[in-house]
């Protein structure tokens, strides 16, 4: 199956909060706008599928679409996702877990609650997702940029 | 901290103030993320007549919106972690919050608050938390903070091991006497220097002659408390080597018995190498511990308080000035410590680490093979194997640099004394005798101390240990055995699920299901893969609990229930069958061990596997491996069924049983069936719809939600879901006969 490209399309978002898709004179409701690597290339492409989970259109580089249209696109990621990017450790509650990390990452300061080290998972070389016992996945991006100190908590538990 | 920036009644205290007469709070639920999901304080606050929205500006409570409650509607959804609460106006979207999904049980409580308010209900109270007493939303038992903040475990972890220690306590105490008594006997012949100096050798020296008599005295002396310090420490060891060997294969069965009584969902989420590691490797290192290190540092201590009160008695100065080093030692392995335990607390899990390659390698061992990724997989081990140099060699710079640190510290202990008793021998306030048993004793003193620092990195290594095991057995099943089970009479077989959802971690699998089935229904269940079918099946087995909702068994909710209780009545045939090492016999006798042989020949004749069986030369006693490696998928799936039909189970599960075998076996295995399923419950799951014909009644799940159910017929005449799938199917065996492929045809191929 061949990704469905096409020259004509816009992304709106109706009364109801709802993202649409309309595609050659077709209206899609209620679509959803996902990254296809998250993590590895949170930049690169985007799919947009619809109610049932069927594709609809495939960016290979959103990057490269309108301002408008970049702009609406991001908005629909982001009203979607929800991956906090730890930017330090700023105090840990305990060695062991469960353990109650105190953490600055893009979105604010906040807590997470670490419930076992299988919390901790690698992704790729140098990115790790930690999942709080809420169920939200955190992402510190890239481990040796973090400050000393984070890096000191870190090490406690990988 | 964003738990501290506020308190949880500070909300309803703030909005109370600004209540109309003829209005009443009616449920508070917290939110953690502004407009921007970025992490902010703030409140939903719910009353007789409007909505609120409460946040933090400028570190006060501040309003910032609100919306009058007629007209609108609330409603809750999640995704990935985060909660949103919307409120609409007909198809507006008027406000949302959001939040993460630990808060969504205050959300929930403020739903149902306001759907009770817009039915005409009472206005009810706010309830408090169970502990510590803040305003909850009525229906939330703790709030955010105390139901969040379980204790770890403390550093003292190995101190719960006396609860394995107990039942041996009275042998324990024997080992301490022992231990005490042959402790003082070793202490007997540095003690028996001083005489020997001062009336024996000296003297000597000094021109006067030996007393025979006395010296073959002290000779025997010397000879006979070393004799009993031999036999009482070969008693000591012995008996507490016992002990302790006992305690740690109590620990072992009792982690891995606790660890049988975990959910699947627990085993989904662990290593097996990492568990094994646990309780193979752990409780050994434990059990060495407590037989060797902790048994001789007890020794050592006692030695240590004995030798003092001697020293005191001897010469108080002298001993002063020998104990002096003690507390320098001490200090510096307390500061070690710590760096050393972080260090074989990663040496440890860098193990697992090994281990894990290992494990994941074996047991896919075909898949590697298949794609000529043997380099990777090495390369892998290699990887892990030179992380865990690293690691050690980290731990090992330190380590090494400790016990020679000890060794200097100890010489210049020695080198004080020295320097103290000639200066005290000098000024005649000694013996010569004194100074000599002051060496002798703290020659043994000081190398003590040595081994006893070794203690450390032993202590925590074990505590590492312990820490890992009690890991294990602190884990609450997330299936619990009821306090008082009821008892099950012979079941019938109703299984009525009532609006059951179940969330696996932040994903909603299942949606407000219901469903009744009757006894001695067969309901097939189908679906795209991921629609939660085989989640239907765990919980109706019990293999996890539903989020909300119960599941019933003839009207019983299985929760009531002890687990083994209610497994016994139901039959599971799984897509990979799994057989255990053993005999054929035994595997299909698993689940009732105490079957006669003509009850498993009748068995695997139902299932028709007794004539496959009855073809390999040692007929039923033939062994199979770990995974039946030598029985094809449609000969092990057949043992399988055997495995089901003999235990006679009122409710039979059947997911996806013939999927993974050619059209061909799946006739026979599909015969097979036929003689399982009569007269029980059975719930099939299947992705090849054919395979449910017999089924008296289909449901159709989609995203976890049950979107269609009936006959195959009447679904067919409906033309939606069931509809689709069917002509999906259908298209795809006929594409697949023009291709000259004869077969069963899969919508796709993994289960769910």
């Amino acid at each position: 199956m061949n990704a469905p490209a096409h020259a004509h399309w816009d992304l709106l978002r109706n009364p109801a909060g709802q993202w649409c898709l309309e595609v050659d004179g077709v209206l899609h409701e209620r679509v959803v706008v996902a990254r296809a690597f998250p993590i590895s290339a949170p930049e690169g492409p985007v799919c947009v599928l619809d109610a049932d989970g069927h594709e609809l259109l495939w960016l290979e580089d959103p990057a490269a679409l309108d301002e408008r249209l970049h702009e609406r696109v991001t908005a629909a990621l982001t009203s979607r996702e929800f991956t906090p990017v730890i930017e330090a450790i700023l105090h840990i509650s305990s060695l062991s877990t469960p353990s109650r990390w105190t953490v600055r990452t893009d979105r604010g300061i906040t807590d997470l609650l670490l419930t076992g080290e299988e919390a901790l998972q690698r992704v790729g070389g140098k990115s790790l997702l930690v999942a709080d016992a809420a169920g939200v996945q955190y992402l510190i991006r890239d481990i040796p940029a973090l400050d000393r100190a984070s890096r000191k908590f870190l090490e406690r538990f990988l | 901290m964003t738990q501290a920036l506020v308190d949880a009644d500070a909300w309803s205290k703030a909005v109370s103030a600004t209540l109309k007469a003829d209005e009443t709070l009616l449920a508070v639920a917290e939110t953690d993320l502004d407009a921007a999901r970025r992490f902010a304080p703030g409140a939903v606050v719910l009353t007789t007549s409007r909505i609120l929205s409460l946040a933090l500006v400028d570190r006060r409570i501040r309003s910032v919106g609100q919306w009058p409650l007629r007209d609108g509607a609330l409603s809750l959804t999640d995704h990935a972690g985060v909660s949103s609460l919307d409120w609409r106006v007909g198809d507006t979207l008027l406000v949302r919050w959001e939040f993460r999904l630990g808060l969504q049980p205050g959300a929930q409580a403020l739903l149902e608050a306001w759907e009770h308010w817009r039915d005409g209900g009472e206005v009810l109270p706010l309830a408090h938390c169970r502990s510590c007493g803040v305003d909850v939303p009525v229906g939330v038992a703790l709030c955010e903070d105390c139901a969040q903040d379980e204790k770890p475990p403390s550093s003292l972890t190995l101190l719960r091991l006396w609860r394995f220690a107990r039942p041996y306590r009275s042998r324990l105490l024997l080992g301490f006497v022992l231990t005490m008594l042959a402790t003082s006997a070793t202490l007997v012949p540095p003690y028996l220097t001083k005489p020997l100096m001062d009336k024996l050798l000296i003297p000597y020296q000094n021109g006067q002659d030996l007393d025979r008599e006395l010296v073959s005295l002290y000779m025997l002396g010397l000879l006979a408390a070393a004799l009993v310090g031999w036999g009482l420490g070969w008693a000591r060891t012995y008996v507490l080597a016992r002990v302790s060997e006992r305690i740690g294969a109590d620990l072992r069965t009792a982690t891995f018995e606790h660890l049988l009584n975990q959910s699947v969902s627990y085993f989904g989420a662990k290593r097996t190498g990492d568990l094994m590691a646990r309780i193979g490797a752990e409780t050994d290192r434990i059990n060495v511990f407590l037989s060797l290190h902790l048994l001789d540092f007890a020794t050592d201590v006692l030695m240590i308080g004995m030798t003092a009160v001697v020293l005191f008695s001897i010469n108080h100065w002298l001993a002063l000035v020998t104990l002096l080093p003690l507390p320098i030692i001490g200090y510096l392995i307390h500061a070690v410590r710590d760096r050393l335990r972080r260090g074989f607390e990663r040496a440890d899990r860098i193990w697992s680490e090994v281990t894990n390659v290992l494990a994941d390698t074996i047991p896919g061992i075909r898949v590697v093979k298949a794609f000529a990724q043997e380099g990777r997989e090495a390369e892998r081990f290699r990887a892990a194997n030179r992380h865990n140099l690293e690691i050690n060699d980290r731990v090992n710079k330190v380590w090494s640099m400790f016990a020679p640190s000890v060794t200097l510290l100890t010489e210049i202990g020695l080198l004080v004394v020295w320097t103290f008793g000639i200066w005290q021998v000098s000024n005649d306030e000694i013996t010569v005798g004194t100074l000599a048993a002051f060496i002798a004793y703290i020659g043994r003193f000081y190398t003590r101390l040595d081994s006893m620092s070794r203690i450390v990195s032993h202590t925590q290594k074990a505590a590492a240990g312990a820490k890992r095991i009690f890991d294990i057995l602190d884990h609450q099943s997330n299936v619990p055995e009821p306090a008082e089970p009821r008892p099950l009479p012979p079941v019938e077989g109703r299984i009525q699920l009532h609006d059951v959802s179940f969330r696996y971690g932040n994903r909603q699998v299942i949606r407000h299901l219901n469903l009744d089935i009757k006894p001695g229904e067969m309901i097939g269940v189908v679906g795209h893969s991921g629609s939660g079918k085989s989640t239907l099946v765990n919980l109706v087995c019990r293999f996890h609990d539903p989020s909300e909702g119960s599941v019933r068994v003839d009207g019983i909710d299985v929760r009531e229930l002890a687990v083994a209780d209610y497994r016994r009545n139901i039959g599971l045939v799984l897509q990979e069958p799994f057989l255990f090492f053993g005999t054929i016999a035994e595997n299909i006798a698993y689940g009732r061990p105490d079957a006669t042989r003509a009850e498993i020949v009748a068995a695997a004749r139902a299932a028709n596997a007794h004539e496959f069986i009855m073809r390999l030369p040692h007929g039923y006693d033939s062994l199979v491996g770990e995974r039946g490696q030598s029985l094809s998928g449609g000969e092990r799936q057949r043992i399988s069924i055997a495995r089901a039909l003999l235990i006679d189970p009122r409710i039979l599960i059947l997911d996806e049983a013939t999927s993974s075998v050619d059209s061909t076996t799946e006739k026979a295995i599909q015969a097979a069936l036929d003689n399982l399923v009569r007269g029980r419950t059975t719930i099939a799951i299947a992705h090849r719809l054919s395979t449910l014909r017999k089924a008296d009644r289909l449901v159709v799940l989609d995203r976890g939600e049950m979107v269609e159910t009936g006959t195959h017929d009447e679904l067919m005449a409906r033309r939606g879901a069931y509809y689709a799938l069917h002509q999906a199917q259908a298209r795809q065996a006929e594409a697949l006969l023009e291709d000259g492929v004869v077969g069963g045809v899969a919508l796709d191929g993994g289960a769910t």
